[in-house]
């Protein structure tokens, strides 16, 4: 399941998505809009996606996760538009035989997601607002971006 | 050729444009159609460094020759997230 919605992120739906008999463990990351940042009191996030683009970059990190992990399944879904704060903006659920390779998934797709995926945050907060990672942002060839 | 542009975030805020279309000279890079953006709209040379560059929906480098009918997307850096 590779998915952008533009409503709330059932988390127990991204869950079921990975379900397998044959898993003994299933991890989930949900990330959840914070409410500060640098200082700022944060009123809401909100996000945009290049679609087409952003869903297939989100194929080839589960592709790349399954070759480097002996995983069941993995599922993605990022919500975009205005998520209030609190909620989720991204679930990433992660099923294997033993919880090592699930664990060790989840947090590449996480991190890699966060590197490659075209979709952009816009952060609200009192009296303003700015497109995170605009500000000091450096160009990065893709795949080599530091961590 | 003529290719088709779309920008997104701080970028399509700045231009007031989600998408454009560009007529260029055959064998032109995506170094030389953004030579032809920032001469058009010097404001956009600041940003020179953090732009990156996809044709049909893969990452590219500006060597990369484009052809009729690509789809150039111009990607402001992605949404961060780095302290964990």
């Amino acid at each position: 399941m590779f998915e952008i919605v533009e409503h709330p992120i059932e988390i127990d739906v991204v869950t079921a998505a990975v379900a397998d008999p044959a898993t003994g463990a299933t991890v989930t990351f949900v990330g959840t809009t914070r409410d500060h940042n640098d200082g700022r009191q944060v009123t809401q996030l909100e996000y945009e996606a290049y679609p087409e683009m952003a869903l297939a970059e989100m194929r080839k990190i589960g592709d790349e996760a399954r070759r480097r992990w002996p995983i069941a399944a993995i599922a993605i879904v990022h919500r975009i538009g205005v998520v209030p704060i609190g909620e989720a903006s991204v679930v990433i659920a992660v099923s294997s035989a033993h919880r090592a390779a699930a664990f060790a998934a989840c947090h590449f797709a996480i991190d890699r997601l966060k590197e490659v995926v075209p979709i952009w945050k816009k952060e609200h907060f009192q009296g303003g607002e700015v497109w995170i990672g605009t500000q000091t942002g450096e160009a990065f060839a893709p795949g080599t971006r530091p961590r | 050729m003529t290719v088709r542009l779309r920008f997104f975030a701080s970028l399509r805020e700045r231009l007031k444009a989600s998408a454009a279309e560009r007529t260029l000279s055959d064998g032109a890079t995506v170094a030389d159609l953004w030579a032809v953006l920032c001469r058009e709209r010097p404001d956009l040379e600041t940003l020179s460094r953090s732009i990156t560059f996809a044709v049909n929906r893969e990452y590219v480098e500006r060597e990369h020759v484009l052809a009729d009918g690509d789809e150039v997307a111009l990607i402001p850096p992605v949404s961060g997230g780095s302290q964990w």
